[in-house]
């Protein structure tokens, strides 16, 4: 359940922050605490104290006498203990015994790191719900922690932009396909171009090798001039992006084409001579488009628009992967 | 051959992308008509026209192109210029036609 979630929330902005909030709150201190835990007895010297801490580079250490927990005893006591030069003294006359802050092994980390935040100690021992000692936690337990799941998000998210299968695998469906849809306008030259290239940048970022991003480029290009020249009020062009096909329709609300073999002979054009001069009207169109694609289909009739569907295969070789870093 | 390179022994005039100049350049393509060039500009080459009008970058930058060549200096219009800057495609000028300006490059070797 939690998985679907967290895929979800790579894609929205801001979804690395409330993964991180929600690390926060939902994270046991039990996933985070060290749970090997050093302890000593109240009648251990300060010296005992002193080589434990060097020894294992541990900060401070509970107290425990007939398996309880009676006190914690820390660097700062044992510094006091050397100014007084009392090292053969027993821990219970420096540790600290009374108002014990303790975490709790199944509340949430954030609890945990506000009592550390309204207390100012610098550890905390955590017992298990019938008060038993399991482990000790720091704040730099949680840092380390916090900072490990989120390397883990970011590598998660970029094997997600960088690879268009586990951006499907992802998703279950019987059939998944993302549909990108663009609104072409008539007589906009300016705009010429734009969702292709659109389209052709998303291919791209979804994993497509340059050649199969640039095949669909060049038909979408071809059908997006045709829509702009043509249509009398512009069309809109689809794309389905499917990860062993990609269809790009192109369709209209008219004039349509009355003879759609003469349209696609080369060289045939219907372009104004303004179009031709900039380099349109060549008649090359769907020549051109049905080069690209492994699939073409035109439907079109006169006074009630035209319809033209192009299909891509994508070969294993055209998603962009490369065999041996998997 | 750099693009870069390309321009600077030719004292061609940086009109756009100049940042953008450190493409290798595999050949080159010329014609006006841009369904010619769909079919048959490859990615990496210079493409020599005539054309000017913004439509040239959209097709430049589906293709790869590694400069867009406006040959007889002709005057290129200021929307086609801010147009290739955003699309970080290069766009120079040669003062000479397509044909010298073609003699040139291949005298160069590309």
């Amino acid at each position: 359940m939690k998985r679907e979630f967290a895929l979800l929330g790579f894609m929205g902005s801001g979804g690395a922050l409330s993964k991180i909030h929600e690390l926060i709150r939902e994270m046991q201190v039990s996933r985070v605490m060290t749970a090997n835990v050093f302890t000593l007895s109240p009648d251990a010297t300060m010296k005992e104290l002193e080589d434990l801490l060097r020894e294992h580079h541990i900060s401070g250490v509970p107290v425990i006498e007939n398996q309880e927990l009676v006190g914690i005893v820390s660097i700062e006591d044992l510094i006091h203990a050397l100014e007084n030069q009392q090292l053969d003294t027993p821990i219970h006359e420096y540790m600290t015994s009374k108002g014990l802050i303790t975490a709790h092994a199944q509340e949430p980390v954030m609890e945990a790191l506000r009592r550390f935040e309204h207390t100012g100690i610098g550890r905390m021992p955590v017992l298990d719900a019938r008060g038993k000692l399991v482990g000790i936690i720091t704040r730099g337990d949680i840092t380390i922690a916090l900072l490990g799941a989120l390397q883990e998000l970011y590598t998660e998210a970029e094997a997600m932009q960088q690879r268009p299968q586990h951006f499907f695998d992802a998703l279950e469906s019987e059939n998944t396909s993302l549909l990108l849809r663009y609104r072409i306008e008539k007589g906009n030259f300016a705009r010429g171009g734009d969702a292709s290239a659109k389209i052709k940048r998303a291919l791209l970022r979804i994993g497509a090798s340059p050649q199969l991003a640039r095949r669909v480029a060049i038909a979408t290009y071809e059908a997006e001039i045709n829509l702009i020249i043509h249509a009398n009020d512009g069309g809109l062009i689809l794309a389905d992006i499917q990860p062993t096909e990609i269809t790009i329709v192109a369709q209209d609300s008219g004039p349509g084409i009355a003879d759609v073999d003469l349209a696609r002979q080369p060289g045939y054009s219907t372009a104004t001579p303004e179009v031709r001069e900039m380099g349109f009207g060549a008649g090359m169109g769907l020549t051109n488009i049905e080069r690209c694609t492994d699939r073409m289909s035109l439907w079109s009739a006169v006074g009630v628009g035209s319809r033209l569907q192009m299909t891509f295969k994508v070969s294993p070789e055209e998603t962009g992967e490369t065999s041996d870093d998997d | 051959m750099k693009a870069r390179e390309i321009v600077e022994q030719l004292g061609w005039q940086v009109l756009a992308g100049a940042d953008h100049l450190e493409n290798e350049v595999s050949g080159g393509y010329a014609a006006d008509l841009l369904s010619c060039v769909m079919a048959g500009a490859e990615a990496g080459h210079l493409w020599i026209t005539l054309q000017t009008h913004t439509n040239i970058v959209a097709v430049a930058s589906l293709l790869g192109i590694s400069a867009i060549v406006v040959a007889e200096g002709a005057p290129v219009p200021a929307d086609t210029v801010q147009k290739a800057e955003q699309q970080e495609m290069p766009l120079v000028s040669s003062p000479d036609p397509v044909y010298q300006t073609i003699a040139q490059l291949i005298k160069l070797g590309i």
